[in-house]
């Protein structure tokens, strides 16, 4: 924590990443949502707050003067880089078969108000479309141009678990600005080369021992105010040699299979291919989206789907998730930041599910 | 030479109807440079791209000393429906080669024994033509084929070609006999004790529904063979082939790399548990 920025000043934050040639993107309250947005001003989320829940996700609006008392919304890093749709190249029959790669544009964007939960999504993502041999080059491309203005929580959420999953709330590493908001300004520190060379511009102050010690009880309270946790450890074997336990099938009686969870999972990354027409007849566009392990095509292989029932979707995902992701990636695929609870329509909690599964069957 | 991402153009220069639903292509990239370049290992597969109908993962028939590649495919779904109805002459693209091939390094000396079910067996049928090109590497071999009906069974020819080689032995199963069928009428595991050569010595390398696999797997286990001699190629769906899409997981592993083919070991915990 080298400086410390008044909130008068944060705005030139805007300008200086914009004249050094960056898109800037920071969060803004659309149709009810905080999302990520090129607005210029962080003014309009002054004093906002989100009130999250079980299927449940509201904002409120206070007198504070804090920009940042808001936790998360259904975005993360996640649609800046993988994107929920892009046509990956495109074929021609013109002149025989032809195949062009659709040139990835990678233009500078900064992003402020990335939380800790989105930080560690984002290096998960990076691990599994930067994996050799073969990376993802649609991914990494808009990852490199990527400049990271993470701001640390000063709350919780009723749906937030970082603390338990080790992710949270103090963000210790993957940003080129850091800063952590108290009453009258920011705590800011670098983490990169960019970075360094956008704080150097900006006019900052010394930091005092009471702003520091400000930021250590914000984040004492913020890890005191989360109540769901994960138990720890790869659940792989635990949840494999359960895979018949009697709970799955009664989170699958609530289930809608809908993708709501993994659409706003910061870490899934699932993604069907399928050609597009154009209005050229000849040119056709090889699309990705984003797929759901909780769809039925997902595993359907020459006429036969795999995982026909909910359950057995619900148990893929959170098996995955939790489980076979650290035989994967050396860590569980779960972030805790709470949003596939609270996007899920019928309210489904990761942690309360696997709780379930795990004790039942060690009833049984 | 891995075409990974982006396809290449490939003509069709050959096509055999093998049965009403499957046929087989030679293939042939029209860029001399790819031709020359492109290699791969028997158990890998390609990404058959079709404009307009997309991709398939389909399993590689030919030889990788062949001249030219061969696929063949069965109209099953959406693409290999579309496919089926090509002539020679047109052009589709390919990527690839995707996937760990059979552990033929580790083959050389030992007895061979080939077990495929169903319509699977081209996966398997890439590493029989190996082991007859290259007879002398090998010790004794023996194929099994299970097919649901006696219509089913592809490559009769070739069958009856291959049994009469020396130590060579080909066992076929039926569990609905049509006319003319002398072989086996019931599963594949029956035919298990009829191999000539020691099980505890030799290697397995078996693709075809998974039930198959796991009833000739526990079979063999119980006829002394070490679980490890065994070898499957697993099938899941797959839009990428390169590791992204998440579609193909199969516990921790990703198919299309981290398989097709794989040790038994290696997927014990999961082969034949529902929903996996």
């Amino acid at each position: 924590m080298d400086a410390f920025l008044l909130k008068s000043d944060f705005s030139r934050l805007f300008t200086l990443l914009s004249e050094a040639g960056y898109r800037v993107l920071a969060p803004a309250l659309d149709e009810g949502v905080i999302r990520y947005r090129e607005v210029d001003s962080i003014e309009p989320l002054k004093g906002l707050c989100d009130e999250q829940g079980p299927g449940r996700y509201r904002i409120q609006h206070g007198d504070s003067n804090r920009y940042f008392d808001w936790r998360n919304g259904p975005d993360a890093i996640k649609p800046l880089t993988f994107l929920p749709r892009e046509t990956l190249w495109q074929s021609s029959r013109h002149s025989g078969l032809t195949f062009t790669e659709q040139p990835v544009k990678g233009n500078p964007t900064a992003i402020i108000g990335a939380r800790a939960c989105d930080l560690a999504a984002f290096s998960l993502q990076r691990q599994h479309f930067g994996k050799a041999p073969l990376e993802d080059r649609w991914f990494s491309k808009r990852a490199e141009a990527l400049f990271i203005v993470a701001v640390e929580c000063q709350s919780s959420a009723d749906t937030c678990f970082c603390h338990s999953t080790g992710d949270g709330p103090a963000i210790d590493d993957g940003y080129d600005l850091w800063l952590h908001e108290l009453e009258e300004g920011f705590l800011i520190c670098a983490g990169s080369d960019p970075g360094q060379q956008i704080l150097q511009q900006l006019p900052t102050q010394a930091v005092t021992d009471e702003q520091l010690h400000a930021r250590d009880g914000q984040l004492q309270q913020a890890i005191a105010q989360q109540t769901r946790q994960l138990p720890e450890g790869s659940l792989y074997e635990a949840l494999r040699t359960r895979q018949d336990a009697a709970a799955w099938q009664e989170i699958a009686k609530r289930c809608l299979s809908c993708g709501n969870c993994t659409a706003v999972c910061p870490t899934c990354f699932c993604h069907s291919q399928h050609d597009q027409i154009t209005a050229d007849p000849d040119v056709f566009d090889h699309v990705r989206q984003w797929d759901s392990c909780f769809n039925e095509q997902h595993s359907y292989i020459h006429g036969i789907v795999i995982r026909k029932e909910t359950k057995s979707r619900y148990r893929q995902w959170l098996t995955h998730k939790l489980g076979s992701w650290h035989e994967q990636y050396g860590r569980s695929g779960c972030v805790g930041c709470g949003r596939c609870i609270t996007w899920c329509p019928v309210g489904i909690d990761i942690t309360e599910t696997v709780r379930q599964v795990l004790e039942q069957a060690n009833a049984d | 030479m891995l075409i990974s991402q982006i396809p290449q153009t490939a003509r069709i220069i050959e096509r055999v109807q093998e049965s009403p639903t499957i046929f087989t292509w030679t293939l042939e990239f029209v860029d001399p440079d790819v031709q020359a370049s492109y290699a791969f290992r028997p158990g890998q597969f390609n990404m058959l791209y079709l404009p307009g109908a997309g991709e398939v993962p389909i399993s590689i028939v030919s030889d990788p000393r062949d001249p030219h590649l061969r696929h063949t495919i069965r109209a099953v779904g959406r693409v290999t429906k579309a496919m089926a109805k090509m002539d020679v002459g047109e052009v589709i693209g390919v990527r690839g080669p995707f996937g760990r091939g059979w552990p033929l390094e580790q083959v050389a000396g030992h007895d061979l024994l080939l077990i495929t079910g169903g319509l699977g067996c081209a996966p398997l049928v890439s590493v029989i033509h190996y082991a007859m090109k290259r007879r002398e590497t090998f010790g004794r071999i023996a194929i099994i084929q299970g097919v649901k009906h006696a219509d089913d069974l592809i490559w009769r020819d070739h069958y009856a070609e291959w049994a009469q080689l020396p130590d060579v032995q080909v066992l076929l199963a039926a569990d609905v006999a049509g006319k003319q069928w002398r072989w086996h009428v019931g599963l594949v595991t029956d035919l298990l004790g009829q191999v000539r050569m020691d099980l505890d010595k030799a290697l397995v390398m078996m693709c075809g529904p998974e039930p198959m696999m796991l009833a000739s797997a526990s079979h063999l286990q119980q006829l002394g063979c070490p679980v490890d001699h065994i070898w499957l190629s697993m099938e899941r769906n797959m839009q990428c082939a390169t590791g992204h899409c998440g579609h193909c997981q199969y516990g921790p592993d990703f198919i299309c790399q981290d398989g097709p083919v794989f040790p038994l070991p290696a997927i014990q915990d999961r082969l034949g548990v529902k929903g996996y």
